[in-house]
């Protein structure tokens, strides 16, 4: 056993994981999927990766040393690495070096280090850095590359690199033969031309089987590192499943009220980000509810969020502003789900 | 109801049990110090006895330096009434009345009485067998306080007290459930010395006037369990049970236990009684017994060496009083490789500042840790909000938002998350991913605001005399006034006036040195 130096009682200390290997245990969970992203959609994936961890961790030391803090405790926890690396999947593989630079730079410097470090911020810095990106270059962020075998052509690695850092493209490729809006756009899109999701499916060849093409492997890969995350006990399963589920059940009503209009529950669960904001995302300790029944709460309330404004807002996936809306909910949350407290009457809420 | 019995090689588990939130499955470490039996601790040169080895006020010497004193005598006598007294472990001389280095964990020392022992083992006279069925409870009671008889579980509350419970006690429950990791001495005495406890539960059950009687035991101890029940079969006990509890730590806490074997829940800020319930440790049951029964003082104990700088692990019986270092010696430490010293077990013990302390009443378990297995550098992280301390939590608390309140100073706040419903169990800190010591953070809040009590209690027993002083003073000036108005003819109107013009001078002093208690 492991005793420590403690000025008190407990001298054991045994958790299920240290907050760093859990961090890292996130990453690693995280990383297959990364994998099957790139082999899916290109270099591109990897360039933005490597960029986004390095910004990261450049803007994690710079805030720290401003802040006067030790730099190699905190750089060393893994979580400015999986900020970067979840701010990856939310981004396009081709999105140009600054994309991704002002993402990451906003989302450790404002979002996390400006609000005191890990632990103090109150929003999950990647979808406030995803959200910045949206609001401030919508234009960039639809450039979605598309899946390689769908694209009329393709970039090899140097190719990439000079796309994303300078813009340049090799003679006789453009811009448009490689990519295409993603299906959740196109589904959105496309219903709002009235056809039905059947027959958008059908026609349009982003779509495979259950998804949208190539999306759904990285989806699958995704599920599998949840599922293994739940599994470690690195996460609880009561986010994802309250997310998934509700999201599942509200699409599922729409769906089975008027299926000429509304997309499929599994369209919904399988497509976009729903599945990286269950198992990744809405399950930033941070910024979520604290305690199971507040993560139930919490996880159901981002599910709907996220298919009311796929639905009805402005924009394609909801994912992030649900995250971000039920990031500012947590603490009443919290508050209504405070339990009880042994030899106390009743909930003092 | 039903004993948990071992018919056919199987424990039976018949009682319904219930459950607690939280808890923790730490590793036990138990069986280093149980594969010997009890052994007694050689007899020290010298005993040095602390005037405070329970909660409550110190005991008085009564004893001066150059006295002979003899095993069992009393040397120091209650301090009021939350006090127990002291008695001389072996015979010998006082050799000095002075502080001492005490296992407390401030480090601090505290006034001892030190006899040089002088091997004779010699009795004091007053040693008085007796039998607890002729005994009025008041009489037991009365030898349970005079044998200096604290609970020996840890908290070392003076025992006669909740032996004097007021009310109908309907379950008297053993506590033998020695939930902590390497502390195995209640489940040595049980398996070693069962009758002690199954006689010790009677003559307090007498004392109580308990109804029904439980000896709880965590079903890490199947020998004990085994030996118990094979007791009470033998000596034909049929209105005692005992019962298997499953091991999850803290099980043993005094609140928890009630709630796994009664389903019910101690009030807040309560005690068992108000539940009809009367808890003792069985070790304090086993000194019970040979107060009453043997007429001897508590002078020793059982107390289990473990811990990784530990040749020899093991429990020894040794005298109160015994420096802690001979101890450890006899169980052939490393003291080379001695990293920490804690005295009780590693989620609730203390860690001991000065190695050369006495022995005490509370002491079950001194435990030394090599250096090689402290992690020298732990890394502390901030606080993730995972949610793992809550969890593990066994009163159900928010240990997350006690931590951030405490952190912030924000002591009002602390208090409406019931930080004085903590056990401070350690179960938060064990779990935390963090490597916070959360623990730590609210025993200094508690502190804090028990300070701040003290003080604001402290500055309302000024205000009141000071504002009754006003009150006289005015009164007086007022009686001056009416006596001078009566000496020299005035109109009736000017004298009320003065009168009326007093008291409502002092009405506003009144209202302006009070201005908080609205
Ligand atoms: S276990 Fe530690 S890190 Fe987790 S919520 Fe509790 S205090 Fe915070
Ligand atoms: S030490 Fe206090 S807050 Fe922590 S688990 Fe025990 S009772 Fe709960």
């Amino acid at each position: 056993m492991k005793f420590r130096k403690a000025i008190s009682s407990p001298y054991i200390h045994h958790p299920p994981y240290s907050t760093a290997g859990m961090m890292f245990s996130v990453i690693l969970a995280l990383l297959p999927a990364l994998a099957i992203y790139a082999l899916l959609f290109g270099w591109g994936v990897v360039v933005n990766a490597a960029l986004a961890v390095g910004v990261a961790l450049v803007c994690e030391a710079g805030m720290l040393a401003v802040r006067r803090r030790p730099l190699f405790p905190t750089l060393g926890d893994g979580s400015a690495i999986l900020t970067a690396l979840l701010l990856v999947f939310a981004l396009p593989p081709l999105a140009p070096w600054w994309l991704t630079t002002v993402g990451v730079a906003f989302a450790i410097i404002v979002a996390k280090q400006l609000y005191g470090g890990l632990g103090f911020n109150p929003f999950n810095p990647a979808m406030v850095g995803y959200v910045v990106l949206l609001v401030s270059f919508p234009k960039e962020l639809t450039l979605w590359s598309m899946p390689l075998s769908l694209a009329g052509s393709s970039l090899d690695f140097s190719t990439t690199l000079s796309y994303i850092f300078s813009g340049s493209l090799p003679d006789g490729i453009t811009i448009d033969a490689l990519t295409a809006a993603t299906p959740l756009d196109t589904m959105k899109t496309q219903l709002g031309l009235g056809r039905t999701p059947g027959a958008i499916a059908a026609s349009e060849p982003v779509f495979g089987f259950l998804g949208g093409k190539g999306w759904i492997w990285v989806n699958l890969t995704l599920l599998a590192g949840g599922l293994w995350l739940i599994r470690r006990r690195v996460i609880s399963w009561h986010i994802p499943v309250a997310l998934l589920g509700s999201l599942a059940a509200i699409s599922s009503i729409f769906y089975l009220l008027d299926s000429a209009h509304n997309a499929s529950p599994l369209f919904h669960l399988f497509s976009g980000a729903a599945i990286l904001g269950a198992f990744f995302i809405a399950t930033d300790p941070v910024t979520a509810a604290t305690s199971n029944p507040g993560r139930l709460w919490y996880g159901a309330g981002i599910g709907v969020l996220i298919y009311v404004i796929r639905s009805w807002g402005g924009f394609p996936d909801g994912v992030a502003f649900a995250v971000l809306l039920m990031n500012m909910a947590a603490p009443t949350i919290d508050h209504y789900t405070k339990p009880r407290v042994f030899g106390h009457g009743d909930r003092d809420a | 109801m039903e004993v948990a019995s071992t018919e056919g090689g199987k424990r039976r588990r018949g009682m319904k049990l219930w459950s607690f939130h939280g808890g923790i499955h730490p590793p036990g470490h138990k069986r280093e110090s149980t594969t010997r039996p009890v052994e007694s601790a050689p007899l020290p040169k010298e005993l040095v006895l602390p005037m405070l080895q329970h909660l409550g006020a110190p005991a008085d010497p009564v004893v001066k330096v150059g006295d002979r004193v003899l095993k069992g005598e009393t040397i120091a006598r209650p301090g009021n009434f939350i006090s127990a007294p002291i008695h001389a472990s072996s015979s010998g001389t006082v050799v000095a009345i002075e502080e001492r280095p005490v296992p407390h964990p401030s480090g601090l020392s505290a006034p001892c009485i030190v006899i040089e022992t002088d091997g004779k083992e010699e009795w004091h006279p007053s040693r008085e067998p007796a039998d607890h069925r002729d005994l009025e409870p008041a009489e037991i009671r009365d030898r349970v306080r005079q044998a200096g008889i604290v609970g020996l579980g840890g908290a070392g509350f003076p025992s006669f007290v909740k032996l004097n419970p007021g009310k109908t006690v309907k379950t008297l429950i053993l506590n033998g459930a020695e939930c902590e990791p390497y502390i195995t001495c209640d489940d040595a005495l049980m398996r070693e010395r069962p009758e002690q406890v199954i006689k010790g539960a009677m003559v307090i059950r007498r004392a109580v006037q308990a109804q029904h009687c439980i000896i709880a035991v965590e079903d890490n101890k199947p020998a004990a369990i085994d030996t118990l029940t094979q007791t009470l079969r033998s000596e034909g006990v049929t209105d005692m049970e005992v019962v298997a509890v499953p091991a999850r730590y803290p099980a043993g806490g005094e609140k928890q236990l009630i709630k796994v074997l009664t389903g019910k829940e101690v009030p807040s800020g309560g005690l068992p009684i108000q539940l009809g319930i009367v808890c003792h440790n069985v070790a304090t049951a086993a000194a019970v017994f040979r107060a009453v029964e043997l007429g001897e003082p508590l002078i020793s104990r059982i107390v289990t060496v473990s811990g990784s700088a530990v040749g020899g692990p093991r429990n020894l019986e040794a005298l109160l009083g015994t420096p802690v270092p001979d101890l450890l010696r006899h169980c052939d430490t490393d003291f080379e490789g001695l990293g920490e010293l804690i005295m009780g077990g590693p989620m609730m013990g203390v860690a001991l500042a000065h190695h050369q302390v006495p022995l005490i009443k509370t002491g079950n378990c001194l435990l030394a840790v090599s250096r090689s297995e402290i992690e020298q550098r732990p890394v502390v992280r901030p606080c993730i909000r995972c949610g793992n301390c809550a969890e593990a939590c066994p009163v159900n608390l928010l240990p997350q938002q006690l931590y951030w309140h405490a952190q912030s100073k924000n002591l009002d706040k602390i208090q409406e998350f019931d930080l004085f419903d903590c056990i401070e169990c350690g179960c938060c800190a064990y779990v935390c991913p963090s490597n916070l010591p959360l623990v730590h953070y609210y025993r200094f809040a508690k502190s804090e605001i028990r300070a701040q009590q003290e003080k604001k209690r402290k500055a309302d027993i000024a205000r009141e005399r000071h504002q009754k002083r006003l009150e006289r003073l005015e009164r007086e000036k007022a009686e001056r006034a009416a006596r001078r108005a009566r000496k020299q003819p005035v109109t009736d109107e000017s004298k009320k006036a003065a009168i009326q013009a007093a008291l409502e001078r002092t009405k506003a002093a009144k209202k302006e040195s009070s201005p908080d208690e609205v």
